[in-house]
């Protein structure tokens, strides 16, 4: 693996700006005193949107989608990739917000809602987008509709968790960290539980026959 | 980034042009070069090296970055020929320098003699055009073991039982072997299965300039950051731009083929980044711009001369459509695999190659394997098991607890001809440069449904064997998404049932060549890169003599 290993190092060191500068963009954006000023979203917008993915992804003994940064990600995806669903984001928030006030006297955004409360308007929703909802195991997963509100910030919340952070989200690899994806770039075998005694494969074999 | 020495004027009259610079366009461009010839690989995609390759999963899998994107490239779809087609993403393939080699999972199996010969041996199959190859698996040996040795492939000879003959074992050692494969040997040897190493087209040691795999884990759909996947990008174009007489042209959107009036193709006609026309003139022109675009690019050059498309007087240009059946099943495990860790795939087993027709009913065979090949978001969006909750802590709990401990086993196999499966132009909608879309005709031949189900089953079983603490199963559904394009453009010796020739030659055009997967006659059992690779090397060598006997 000594040759690997220097290719690898290679590589690195020939991205290291690049990695660094992304990493540089991500970290101020999140870990700002004064908070980086939002591209897209309104920051009443913004406060409801990394509530929702708060409710999508939540914080407990483990971080979740708030410590990862996640609403800087969608903040920048209605920007660059994801612009075509800015309207529905407009007009998702725009419904939430009537539905809670509605529903809830004196909460005038999302955000303001309980923990509880928003759990229970978020279900609606979900419920609404569960007959569009992606069957297990699909093999081509492809962008969401832009119109569908739910399926969407779901999407991006998971984006926003799980990219590499040098797609702009996963803040500090916390998101990594809850899946338990070591964010090291190159690995030696044995990987895991199940491979750390393997004989090899002629001996395998080989104490099979005998058994 | 082009790296070519060479840059040709597009008035030169080259020797050929090759269309497409993906697993059978890189090769030909390759053999042709160092054979001699002065070569133009016109690719519709961009020029990516290495330096460009990441690890972020939104701009690949989502955003399209190595492939064609429907935004642009829109696809259509329809399961039989009196349904109106709509808008569906129905196609994927590489649109980059390297082609689908670039993102593979670099599953390197040979065909077996009875791929070539299934016809004389099980007979007729209802339903389907089960034809013979006009070659045997004898005639492509050799050139299997090329891709081996010059593209460069892992892998254990005489680990399979079912193997057949080859003349040279692998240029080097198989890959580690991962938690999925130990799961997998374990419980597929108690059942009576004959597993073995994965023979994939990834460098297990350095070789060649180029580094041995890291096990970054970002394989499959992801291009190679230091060049350990045998992609056409890293082992074949270097050696063609080498030569100093193979120009790699990237960004350039062939449209037309053009002919003269003699019936001879004079050279393509291509959109540049910009969107202005070029004819590039040339001897001959080689066509391997996959099983997809391929039959499009035919049918998108009709003239007076060929009103149906060019080299289409049998009308099967775009028929015979075969993207391969398949299943996955799925199991979580009490202990981490960590199988996000390597390559995608470790261990296979071929015991299912050749069904017993008499007992089971079904044509045709399969392979399965075990592999774990889902980035984290792909992972999140659709791979836990049913009844997971979607969001909230349920959710986020089964993402901990599950990541490090799933496996696949995934299920490949045949799919038969039939005759209305197919691609053509599609008569409404069209792509960002006004060119009819790519239409996909397609419903499977109950046969392949019956056999992505009984190896559904037999996966079901080894995971019951592996004492897996969950397990479940993809639905088995009708394919509407197809990535293997196969046979779209088929070999055979008689001109009114074939399209090519046993020499790639077209049998209406004498210097027009197709070789890609559009080439193969019947799907083989799922892992169709090899195959694809091994017919280039072989139509390269006929190309090359019927050039120097001045038959072209």
């Amino acid at each position: 693996m000594q040759a690997s290993g220097s290719a690898w190092l290679a590589w690195l060191s020939a991205q290291w700006p690049a990695v660094m500068a992304a990493a540089e963009h991500a970290h101020q954006a999140v870990n700002s005193k004064t908070p980086v000023k939002f591209q897209v979203l309104t920051p009443a917008q913004a406060k409801d949107v990394e509530a929702i993915a708060a409710q999508i992804i939540p914080t407990d003994e483990l971080p979740g989608a708030r410590e990862a940064g996640v609403v800087y990600f969608i903040d920048q995806a209605l920007k660059t990739f994801a612009a075509d669903s800015l309207p529905s984001y407009q007009q998702g928030l725009a419904e939430l917000n009537a539905a809670a006030s509605k529903k809830y006297p004196g909460v005038k955004q999302f955000a303001d809602a309980s923990a509880e409360q928003q759990h229970e308007m978020l279900q609606v929703l979900s419920d609404e987008a569960e007959g569009s909802s992606t069957a297990p195991a699909r093999r081509r997963p492809q962008a969401a509709a832009s119109t569908d509100f739910f399926q969407t910030i779901w999407q991006h919340t998971i984006f926003g968790f799980l990219v590499d952070p040098s797609g702009g989200g996963d803040r500090d690899y916390v998101g990594w960290k809850v899946i338990g994806r070591d964010p090291a770039h190159s690995f030696a075998a044995p990987f895991g539980f199940y491979d750390k005694d393997y004989p090899g494969w002629q001996e395998a074999m080989a104490a099979e026959e005998k058994k | 980034m082009s790296q070519s020495k060479v840059s040709y004027k597009t008035s030169d009259e080259v020797d050929f042009v090759i269309i497409g610079s993906g697993a059978a366009g890189g090769v030909m461009a390759k053999e042709l070069s160092t054979n001699g010839f002065r070569v133009v690989v016109l690719e519709q995609g961009p020029y990516l090296t290495e330096a460009d390759f990441g690890h972020n999963e939104i701009d690949v899998v989502f955003n399209h970055q190595l492939t064609n994107n429907p935004k642009f490239q829109p696809t259509t779809f329809r399961k039989t020929e009196q349904d109106k087609a709509t808008k569906q993403y129905s196609v994927m393939y590489g649109r980059c320098v390297g082609g689908s080699s670039v993102h593979f999972t670099a599953n390197y199996w040979r065909l077996h003699e009875i791929d070539f010969m299934e016809r004389s041996t099980v007979g007729d199959v209802p339903g389907a055009s089960l034809v013979d190859w006009p070659i045997r698996y004898e005639d492509l040996e050799p050139y299997y073991t090329k891709v081996e040795w010059e593209c460069g492939v892992s892998g254990l000879a005489g680990a399979s039982p079912f193997d057949p003959p080859r003349s040279k074992p692998y240029p080097m050692p198989p890959l580690p072997v991962k938690g999925s494969g130990v799961i997998f040997e374990r419980a597929a040897k108690k059942l009576g299965y004959h597993p073995f190493p994965a023979p994939m087209a990834i460098l297990s040691q350095p070789r060649a300039g180029r580094s041995a795999c890291v096990n970054c884990g970002f394989c499959l759909g992801f291009g190679c950051e230091v060049k350990a996947k045998s992609s056409s990008l890293a082992a074949m174009i270097p050696v063609a731009e080498a030569t100093g007489r193979c120009e790699i042209r990237p960004n350039c959107y062939v449209h037309r083929i053009e002919t003269d009036k003699a019936g001879r193709v004079v050279g393509a006609v291509y959109f540049d980044a910009k969107k202005n026309s070029h004819l590039q003139k040339a001897k001959a022109v080689v066509v391997c711009a996959n099983g997809a675009e391929t039959p499009r690019l035919l049918l998108l050059s009709k003239s007076a001369k060929y009103p149906n498309g060019l080299a289409n007087s049998s009308g099967l240009v775009g028929k015979y459509l075969m993207p391969n059946s398949g299943a996955i099943a799925f199991a979580t495990f009490d202990e981490p695999l960590n199988d996000y860790k390597g390559f995608a795939v470790s261990r296979i087993f071929h015991d299912f190659y050749e069904m017993d027709v008499k007992k089971t009913g079904i044509y045709g065979g399969g392979g399965l394997d075990a592999r774990f090949d889902l980035a984290p978001i792909t992972f999140a969006l659709g791979a836990l098991p049913p009844g997971t909750p979607k969001w909230g802590s349920g959710f986020k709990k089964a993402l901990n607890q599950n990541f490090t401990r799933t496996m696949e086993i995934f299920c490949h196999g045949t799919s038969l001809a039939v005759e209305t499966n197919s691609f053509s132009l599609d008569p409404d909608v069209k792509d960002a440069w006004g060119l009819p879309a790519l239409r996909m005709t397609f419903k499977d031949h109950p046969n392949d449904l019956r056999l992505a189900n009984w190896m559904k089953d037999r996966a079901m079983e080894i995971l019951e064997a592996a004492g897996a603490k969950t397990k479940w199963h993809a639905a088995i559904q009708e394919q509407q998404f197809a990535v293997h394009l196969l046979g779209t453009c088929r070999m055979g010796t008689d001109p009114k049932t074939s399209v090519i020739n046993a020499d790639h030659r077209t049998h209406d055009v004498k210097n027009l060549f197709l070789c890609d997967g559009s080439s193969l006659v019947t799907s083989g059992r799922g892992q169709p890169t090899m195959t694809i690779q091994a017919l280039a090397f072989r139509a390269a060598d006929r190309i090359t003599a019927l050039t120097k006997r001045g038959e072209i």
